[in-house]
């Protein structure tokens, strides 16, 4: 292992991670609810008219900040390499995953971790896991070929 | 009622501008996180590290609590609970995460990019849940 020091941004990450745990304090305080993106999306398939409202209140404020982010010209930039086939993979994999396993990085991976829930830390380990084995298998078999 | 709305889009402010100031919109350095074993970027432990904080306390201080501040009834969720559905799904889950770089959150965020590609896939993972959804109503109807 060797660290990307190019890349390493500890400041503006644990910055960024403050304000996604004080999102997630707000929420259930005073809403009462556990701020996990694939609960709230999954559960516009399936709620009823009442429950959509909060749903896509919350989502057009996380679709909101990276437009005023881009007018202020402060939006970074977001790199997708991957080709189109791989990403609609991934995206069925991300989706059926995450509404099997009844959460994501947010839910599982900030909320239950900050929860001391054994369910969400089994879940993050086994999530994190997996996704370092296939970066690690996706570079090998690029090295590879 | 329109206060509890102001307030969730607030929230969601809050977590989308969290996003982006911490790096998690760019796949690319999500994937630079993931690559434990090559040129390894730690930022994204930061980000989990001042989430998990911040938002720690929190958790800590309406353990008890039976309504929120607002006065919405809380729901105590068995947080002890694990199946396979939990470990099956989360696997399938971690493959996705590091084929793409991209988790639920900020694949929404990035949305706002107008890129094709984020369209895409946030596309094709609606299409998943549904098809999730859908397969545990035929297993509920069996």
């Amino acid at each position: 292992m060797t660290i990307n020091w190019m890349e390493f941004t500890p400041i503006e990450s644990f910055s960024g991670g403050l304000l996604i745990g004080l999102a997630a304090a707000i929420f259930i305080l005073f809403h009462g609810r556990i701020m996990g993106v694939s609960g709230i999306i999954g559960g516009l398939l399936r709620s009823s008219k009442d429950d959509r409202s909060w749903r896509l209140s919350f989502l057009a404020g996380l679709i909101l900040a990276p437009i005023i982010a881009k007018f202020t010209g402060l939006a970074p930039a977001i790199r997708i390499e991957q080709s189109m086939i791989w990403l609609v993979l991934a995206g069925l994999l991300v989706g059926f995953g995450t509404s099997l396993g009844s959460g994501c990085t947010s839910g599982h991976g900030v909320c239950g971790i900050a929860r001391l829930s054994p369910r969400s830390i089994t879940a993050t380990i086994i999530f994190m896991g997996f996704a370092m084995l296939t970066v690690w298998l996706m570079n090998k078999f690029q090295a590879g070929a | 009622m329109m206060m509890k709305r102001i307030s969730e889009f607030l929230v969601g402010l809050i977590f989308g501008f969290g996003l982006l100031i911490s790096g998690m919109t760019d796949p690319a350095k999500v994937i630079g996180f993931l690559n434990v074993t090559g040129a390894w970027d730690p930022s994204l432990a930061f980000v989990m590290g001042g989430a998990v904080l911040l938002s720690f306390f929190a958790f800590r201080l309406s353990r008890n609590w039976t309504s929120s501040l607002l006065g919405r009834v809380i729901i105590p969720s068995d947080f002890k609970y694990i199946d396979m559905k939990l470990i099956l799904g989360s696997a399938l889950f971690g493959i996705g995460w590091g084929l793409s770089g991209f988790c639920p959150g900020p694949a929404i965020a990035s949305l706002a990019s107008g890129e094709l590609k984020s369209f895409i896939f946030v596309a094709a993972m609606i299409v998943g849940m549904g098809l999730e959804t859908l397969s545990q109503r035929v297993r509920q109807a069996a």
